[in-house]
């Protein structure tokens, strides 16, 4: 029954499933690495400070729809600028450019510039625009609260400004009646009919001061649209891109955790069960009995409710009801062993109980653990997804549970959301989809009856 | 030991999980019904004193009224028991006694449909609502699961049996509820046949109330239906495939009897055992995961009812919900159990 790990990556080399399984889990540790590398820790702390998501669009789609669309949709476009300063004499000017390229067939929802100026005295601040077709336009102009001593100073411009509208319908010459067209559909909008002119859009940004050198900091021109990166958005501006890749090292974690401890716990106590047998044997078994008889998913609600839903807790929960099955199998087998001679001789030598299970019993179960540690993966994260589902996981981590759980909250599939609720389910199923590739694969090494 | 004592001894089994769940349960939510009980007493007591105008004139101070209020709600706590925690064993023994007759009090927030705050009659009303859902789906399941399993099984490693394979094992890997938002998102919003939400609008008096329950019903039971057969496939097809193996087989297909009466006649009859028992228990996992299901179709069985009792801590209901949805998986665990032993004399005779 014992296997050397060489014999059994040998035979696991030959499964196409299960090297399968290991690419899967492979790539999803790449992502998990990805997440912490390319992802400040802090992003997953700000999941549900709606303010961090200000810039970010509601229920925008994924950026490659337009690919698939005839009509391409306005893509939600967070510009970083180009700067540059002048001094003329007292005069002191910061320029910040933002030039896009814009190729869609609607009119952006809207735009929006943010600032954070740092100035002394009163400066003037300029938004203007230069079209594809070469003509400008100011958009909007603002002075700055006077201030005698330097200051710091958070603005925002917004196209729903009314002096934006004025400022376009002045300097441009549409050849139609501007009257209720909102300013983002003119600044856009071809001269003789209003339809969209596609090309280079620049916006300048112009900071004016006269005494000292005033500067912009955190500038960012944001142009409204329904499509937003690999993802797309929720309804709370959240980017699903985001939450997907956080959420991967959490499964993982939450999965072999728990399929870990369960193991552990199920196969010390079965095989000291099973070891011992006799009256130890019959009142632990009894035991497992109950707690397998116990419906999980009630109490573990409970538990959640009641005792507090951290994520460590949640784990602890889930090994709790997770360990029994483990047992009765590691008993059985432990009865097996302990007939073998090899263990008497141990016993006759003396040797302690507490060291004959750990060093001649718990061994010869190991290739079982393994296969059953693969095996239970899915589950733990199946089920901590469905306590996130019903609002009762660890809401300051974005697992894909959670995900969803927002996603139901907020009728995603009723309003036809798709790229809300797709990608998580699909992620929670590839991932357990990779451990039962591994498990049965190693189960088949493992239970030579198994195999065919 | 003989299969009577072997019953016996699960039965007493049973009872102890039966009992020790709900140990749990009062040992968790125990606190926070003490302090929810004593706020609604005092509460009570308050506003009978103030709707008492001539009680409340022959006071001079407020002081007084108070210190007399404050005297009225000890004398009630102490009459109802709450002054002694709810551990101290003749509590825990009465709560425990009321909860074995069905005696589960009134519910704070949530009503049945007819208007009644008894848990009771709240639960009576639902559970026929779930079990109508889960037992259909699990009838469905297991025949399109066996019929399928069988064809699986008569021709191992050929085209259907692979499919059959495939599909079992990535169609259990989705939760069910993740299928169940995909198959509103398909059935609800892209193509617009079945309702969204699963609670029909009209009222259970209405004749018209049926026909629109087995309406609403239709997305989840399709979904359930969806999920489950193919992990039933597979199974059978494993436990025919292990038959089909056997001498006896074997000895019968060298006799001439064809492969059809075969299949279904010998080797189904000898997987029978192992079949019944995972149909008794899927029924009793059903029972469980239907929590997470109805939340998600609206469905208003006895899952959504204890979502619905979660998500406003309405005691009452959640120890009433808990112990009856643990006595149907008990009982559904125990049924696998005696099947077992009446299909398997090995077990009986162990």
């Amino acid at each position: 029954m014992s296997f050397s790990p060489k014999e059994i990556w040998k035979e696991f080399a030959k499964n196409n499933i299960a090297l399968a399984g290991i690419g899967i889990i492979a790539a999803l540790l790449c992502m998990s690495v990805a997440a912490f590398v390319a992802i400040p820790a802090d992003t997953f702390r700000e999941w549900n400070d709606p303010a961090s998501w200000l810039v970010y669009p509601k229920s925008a789609l994924p950026a490659w729809v337009n690919y698939f669309l005839p009509q391409k949709i306005p893509e939600h476009l967070i510009l970083e600028p180009e700067e540059s300063h002048q001094e003329s004499g007292s005069l002191y000017v910061v320029t910040d450019v933002f030039v896009t390229d814009y190729k869609y067939d609607s009119f952006p929802s809207d735009f929006i510039y943010r600032y954070t100026a740092k100035y002394s005295d009163s400066p003037l601040v300029q938004l203007s625009v230069i079209r594809p077709d070469g003509i400008s336009s100011i958009l909007m102009s603002t002075s700055l609260p006077a201030s005698a001593e330097e200051t710091t100073f958070q603005g925002m411009m917004f196209s729903t400004d009314n002096s934006v509208r004025k400022n376009v319908q002045n300097n441009i010459d549409f050849l139609f009646p501007t009257g209720s067209i909102p300013s983002q559909d003119l600044v856009f909008s071809d001269l003789a009919k209003n339809n969209v002119l596609k090309g280079v859009y620049v916006f300048k940004v112009t900071l004016y001061s006269v005494s000292g050198k005033a500067t912009l900091d955190q500038s960012q021109f944001v142009l409204g649209g329904k499509a937003y990166g690999l993802m797309g958005t929720d309804e709370l501006r959240r980017d699903l891109a985001v939450g997907i890749l956080w959420g991967t090292p959490l499964a993982l974690f939450i999965g072999i955790t728990v399929s870990i401890g369960s193991v552990v716990l199920g196969l010390v106590y079965g095989v000291f069960a099973g070891f011992k047998g006799r009256t130890t044997d019959e009142a632990m078994m009894r035991f497992n009995d109950v707690i397998y008889a116990m419906p999980a998913l009630p109490l573990l609600i409970i538990l959640a409710v009641t005792v507090g839903n951290s994520i460590f807790l949640i784990v602890g929960f889930l090994v709790v009801f997770g360990w029994v099955g483990i047992a009765k199998v590691s008993r059985s087998m432990a009865m097996q062993i302990k007939t073998l001679q090899y263990i008497e001789a141990s016993k006759l030598m003396g040797q302690k109980d507490f060291k004959i299970i750990f060093k001649h019993v718990l061994p010869q179960l190991l290739p079982y653990a393994f296969a059953s540690i693969a095996i239970s993966v899915p589950a733990a994260i199946t089920t901590e997804a469905g306590l996130s589902f019903l609002g009762l996981g660890d809401p300051t981590f974005p697992t894909w549970g959670q995900i969803l759980h927002d996603a139901s909250v907020y009728g995603a599939a009723e309003r036809g959301m798709w790229w809300w609720i797709l990608p998580p389910g699909i992620m929670i199923a590839i991932t357990g989809l990779a451990f039962v590739f591994i498990g049965h694969a190693m189960d088949s090494i493992v239970n030579p009856r198994l195999r065919r | 030991m003989g299969f009577k004592k072997y019953l016996a001894k699960r039965a007493i089994t049973m009872f102890g999980v039966l009992m020790a769940t709900l140990l749990i349960t009062i040992a968790l939510v125990g606190s926070n019904m003490d302090a929810i009980l004593k706020q609604s007493v005092s509460l009570e007591i308050r506003q009978q004193v103030t709707n008492n105008k001539s009680l409340v004139s022959s006071f001079k101070t407020p002081e007084q009224l108070d210190t007399y209020v404050q005297n009225q709600i000890k004398q009630r706590i102490v009459a109802l028991g709450l002054d002694q925690p709810w551990y101290t064993p003749q509590r825990l023994g009465l709560s425990m006694y009321k909860i074995l007759t069905l005696d589960f009090g009134h519910a704070k927030f949530i009503t049945s449909d007819t208007g009644s705050s008894d848990v009771k009659d709240i639960i009576l009303e639902k559970l026929p609502r779930t079990i109508l859902l889960f037992t259909t789906a699990t009838a469905i399941v297991s025949l399109v699961g066996i019929l399928l399993g069988a064809i699986a099984a008569s021709k191992v490693n050929s085209k259907i049996d692979k499919i059959t394979s495939g599909f079992a094992i990535i169609s259990s890997s989705f939760p069910v509820w993740w299928m169940g938002l995909i198959m509103i998102f398909l059935f609800a919003f892209v193509y617009q046949i079945f309702p969204a939400r699963a609670t029909p609008e009209i009222s259970p008096a209405d004749p018209g109330y049926l026909p629109s329950l087995l309406y609403h019903m239709a997305l989840p039971l399709i979904t359930l239906v969806l999920i489950g057969f193919g992990s039933w496939a597979y199974l059978v097809r494993n436990f025919l495939v292990g038959v089909l193996q056997e001498d006896f087989i074997m000895a019968k297909r060298t006799a001439g009897i064809d492969e059809k009466k075969l299949l279904y006649r010998h080797a189904l009859k000898n997987a029978a055992p192992p079949i019944v028992t995972v149909l008794a228990l899927s029924l009793s996992g059903s029972l469980g995961g239907a929590i997470i299901t109805e939340a998600v179709f609206d469905w208003p069985g006895m899952g959504r009812l204890y979502y619905e009792a979660i998500s406003v801590l309405d005691l009452p209901v959640i120890i009433g919900a808990t112990y009856v949805l643990t006595a149907f998986f008990l009982v559904s665990i125990f049924l696998a159990d005696v099947l077992y032993g009446y299909f398997d004399p090995r077990v009986r005779r162990q």
